[in-house]
């Protein structure tokens, strides 16, 4: 088993190119999308390269993976399609970072290059480069093979690490190949239509070992906050409670007469404290008092009363500025000419990341005026442009190290943290290791928003849904209405997606999934609902009522067979059903609960989910980012809860931010995808959007009442039994 | 000036006496193994051993430690052939795997007492770490495996 080395993967691309012989395949700066090229066509083009596979002669093929690692198994997943056309050795495949270079790097999506692992987007964009990277590699190493036997390179075929002549049974490995052979100044180009087969993949579909899982057990993995580099001092800051507000004035001298104080820097948000140690560190930073400049945006914003009081105000102003997300047909016709209209409100509290490793980043100033950063970033591109941009330097100027990140959820696609971190070298002229406490990770975290939904759907007199309205009232633009994609699963003929704003200063971000976990909350608590009136079987009705899509078709035959859904079962558990979309997935979920009335505990037994992912790369790593979704979604929905009084956010560790633990995890999670050669689609995050609504249309199978507010708190869950 | 012996060396660290575990281990003694998660003892992701037992390292002073065995993920096998070990590979627990140093060194404290625990002494032994990934599932899985497979 190989894996990145696990203290210090820096990689060198002038070391990576120029090693001792082997083949090494470059990265050209194409118009659109990754292509290979050789070394030679590179340098006479006078164009700096990147290093994308080398072969060595020992058989050793080094990819070097652009797909950052966060949990969800990218590192591994994004480069499988290449190792699988080429037809690697998987044993002996290593895997190293690729340098923070989109240009290179990146995967093109709507004109642009990134490397960013969001919107599980990771292994879907990547797919068909990689395909033909390893396509061209793998036709490489014949024409080569083929002229050193003399032999037409059409009689030639590959297994795994070996070029083989069946005519004449010899057989060459791909080290020994490497080991005389030169990539051709201009690559062979391979169709699409000579890609393998589904029937032909050996890598693809197959449960292949994820490379970071040996490091994460026994320590060996390294993590931003891992790192350690010489003369390095250590530094935390303190964010003002009112988020945004800057720093005035703090006891400075009573703080740097503390042991171990190197420094004490304003931040243009907060104050970080600079010592010798961590535990000096954490010492001075709580003795610090900071007096914060008034004026702040969020100053006196109160999340309850907004979202119970003004959310509702917004929501009945018929003036108020209405933004159109989306508009199909003529929705006021369809409830014209409606049998029966139904409206429900959803509500939704604010969310947070807490991922399990505090925010931290490393750097370095270099004297030739670079900046070092080590960070865990789901997107070292633009953590690269936005640290160089807030540091006043070139990007060029910017050494970038890939780390594992201990969690993301959408946090780590922003890298405040990091530019804090660079900012306190630049003032302390000393490499710093700049550490958040998990207090300053919650208090000035970027939220999932707050929304209100008001929604509206129309029956016609054939008894067909004919007409959604839904109107999203919130802070955050696209983070509050991006979940709604009804023309994934049902194809409503008339639609009114509309979002009214609200603005109060709080950070906001993408959480994993966005919007899609509240939204289809919204969506499926409303067709549940339905249903129920309606007089008929979830399934039924969705089938009957909607016109529904040949994915969401295949999800809802499949989860309704896993879950057996028309056993009955014992007393005091009930059943939910919810669809979910994200990144052109599709999936359908089903929970059984049970519910404590008199503590007002629901707890989740089982979960069945059936996903159309396209095709599933890694079937072991795709099931358990769906079990992971399951779980983020169960933690969210019956816990987590997010506030802010009087502009500060009053969450500040898990004590306060519960988050699911292993006595609140169902005893099983089944999870099934839907056949398919077609190209993958996102599985980072179908897990979670359908937990919402499935465990509220549970709930309402147990009592006969509906959640119309999440989280579904043990509070909220009472309130809702005596209702 | 606090020694101890960690991971069977001994080891002298110039901190003060009530500096927590956890950054003695961290950052004076450079075993980045065992991790910082809340510093407040919620979430288990520090856990290390102190004379056999689970502690949580950021609720623990090194005055505590003093003269006493500390082990931790980086002193639990060798060569990461530790049966949970094995197990967690067996069963790809981990996704991000910063919690998952805690999550085996708790469940080593379990087996070592415990050599055939059930699902809810598992359940119950190791509800204090949180896997924000949502391993929890696999983490029996990989307890149960390591019990059977020793």
């Amino acid at each position: 088993m190989t894996y990145i080395d696990s203290k210090g993967p820096q990689v060198s691309r002038r070391g990576f190119l120029g090693g001792v012989g082997g083949l090494t395949f470059a990265v050209a700066m194409g118009a659109n999308g990754l292509s290979l090229m050789s070394e030679a066509s590179a340098a006479a083009a006078g164009k700096e390269i990147g290093a994308w596979v080398r072969i060595a002669a020992d058989g050793m093929v080094t990819i070097l993976t652009p797909g950052a690692e966060m949990g969800q198994g990218s590192m591994t997943g994004v480069i499988v399609p290449l190792a699988e056309e080429m037809d690697a050795d998987w044993d002996k495949v290593t895997l190293d970072w690729a340098p923070a270079d989109a240009d290179r790097y990146g995967y093109e999506r709507g004109g642009r290059r990134a490397m960013a692992i969001v919107g599980s987007r990771a292994v879907m964009l990547y797919y068909n480069d990689m395909r033909l990277a390893g396509a061209q590699v793998r036709q490489v190493l014949m024409q080569a093979a083929a002229g050193k036997w003399g032999v037409d390179v059409a009689s030639l075929r590959t297994e795994p690490g070996f070029v083989v002549h069946p005519a004449s049974n010899r057989r060459m490995s791909y080290g020994e190949i490497a080991a005389f052979a030169t990539v051709p100044a201009t690559l062979p180009d391979v169709p699409a239509s000579a890609f393998k087969k589904p029937e032909e993949f050996r890598l693809i579909g197959k449960a292949l070992d994820r490379r970071d899982i040996p490091p994460k057990v026994n320590g060996s993995a390294q993590f931003a906050i891992d790192i350690h580099v010489p003369g390095m001092v250590y530094a935390s800051t303190l964010h003002a409670p009112v988020q945004m507000a800057s720093p005035q004035s703090w006891n400075d001298a009573k703080v740097r007469a503390m042991k171990g104080v190197v420094d004490v820097v304003k931040l243009p948000h907060g104050v970080a404290v600079v010592a010798d140690t961590f535990e000096h560190v954490l010492a001075a930073r709580n003795a610090l008092e900071v007096k914060w400049a008034s004026g702040a945006k969020a100053e006196g914003f109160d999340s309850v009363a907004t979202l119970e009081t003004a959310y509702p105000k917004i929501a009945a102003d018929k003036t108020a500025k209405t933004k159109s997300v989306k508009k199909k047909g003529d929705f006021a016709a369809a409830v014209a000419n409606a049998a029966k209209t139904y409206k429900a409100d959803f509500k939704s509290d604010m969310g947070h990341h807490a991922q399990m490793e505090p925010l931290n980043g490393v750097a370095r100033f270099n004297a030739d005026g670079t900046l070092e950063v080590w960070e865990g970033t789901q997107a070292p591109s633009w953590s690269r442009r936005g640290i160089a941009k807030a540091m006043g330097l070139k990007q060029e100027q910017v050494i970038h190290h890939q780390q594992y990140m201990g969690g993301g959820f959408g946090r780590r696609s922003n890298t405040d943290y990091t530019i804090e971190a660079a900012m306190v070298a630049r003032a302390v002229k000393k490499p710093v290791k700049m550490i958040w406490t998990r207090e300053e990770d919650m208090s000035f975290g970027m939220f999932r928003p707050q929304t209100l939904q008001c929604l509206e759907a129309a029956i016609g007199k054939d008894g067909k849904i004919t007409g959604w309205h839904q109107c999203v009232i919130g802070d955050g633009g696209n983070l509050t209405y991006g979940g709604i994609k009804l023309d994934a699963y049902y194809g409503i003929p008339n639609q009114d997606i509309e979002q009214r704003g609200a603005s109060h200063g709080i950070r906001l971000k993408h959480w994993r999934a966005v919007a899609h976990p509240f939204n289809l909350f919204a969506i499926e608590g409303l067709i549940d609902e339905m249903a129920e009136k309606e007089g008929q079987d979830p399934f039924e009705f969705r089938r009957q009522r909607l016109a529904l899509t040949p994915k969401a078709k295949a999800v809802f035959d499949k989860v309704e067979q896993m879950s057996d859904w028309k056993t009955k079962r014992p007393a005091g558990r009930a059943l939910g059903l919810s669809v979910s979309e994200r990144s052109g997935s599709v999936g359908a979920g089903v929970v059984e609960i049970s519910l404590d009335r008199t503590s007002g505990r629901i707890r989740v037994h089982k979960v069945w989910t059936a996903v159309h992912g396209g095709t599933i790369v890694n079937p072991e790593m795709a099931r358990r980012n769906v079990e992971s979704g399951v779980i983020y979604g169960m933690s969210s929905i019956l816990k987590e809860r997010a506030t802010v009084k009087d502009g500060a956010v009053e969450q500040s560790n898990f004590h306060d931010y519960e988050v699911l633990r292993m006595s609140e995890a169902p005893e099983s999670i089944e999870v099934e995808f839907i056949p398919s050669t077609a190209k993958p689609t996102g599985i980072g995050e179908i897990g979670n959007p359908f937990i919402s609504a499935a465990i509220a249309n549970a709930f309402h199978a147990l009592t006969g009442k509906r959640l119309y507010h999440m989280p579904f708190t043990p509070e909220r869950v009472l309130e809702a039994l005596k209702a | 000036m606090v020694a101890f012996t960690v991971n069977g060396k001994s080891a002298s660290v110039a901190a003060e006496p009530d500096t927590p575990l956890l950054w003695v281990i961290r950052e004076h003694l450079k075993l980045t193994g065992t991790k910082f998660g809340c510093g407040a003892g919620l979430c288990g992701a520090c856990t290390v051993h102190v004379d056999g037992q689970a502690v949580l390292s950021c609720q623990t002073a090194a005055s505590d430690v003093e003269g006493k065995q500390v082990s931790t993920i980086e002193g639990l096998s060798p060569d990461s052939t530790h049966a949970l070990q094995k197990a967690w590979i067996a069963e790809q627990v981990p996704q991000c795997g910063y919690c998952q140093s805690g999550q085996i060194m708790k469940a080593a404290e379990l087996l070592a007492t415990n050599k055939n625990p059930t699902r809810d002494q598992i359940v119950r032994h190791m509800d204090g770490n949180i896997c924000r990934c949502g391993t929890y599932t696999r983490i029996v899985a990989a307890i149960q495996r390591a019990a059977k497979e020793g």
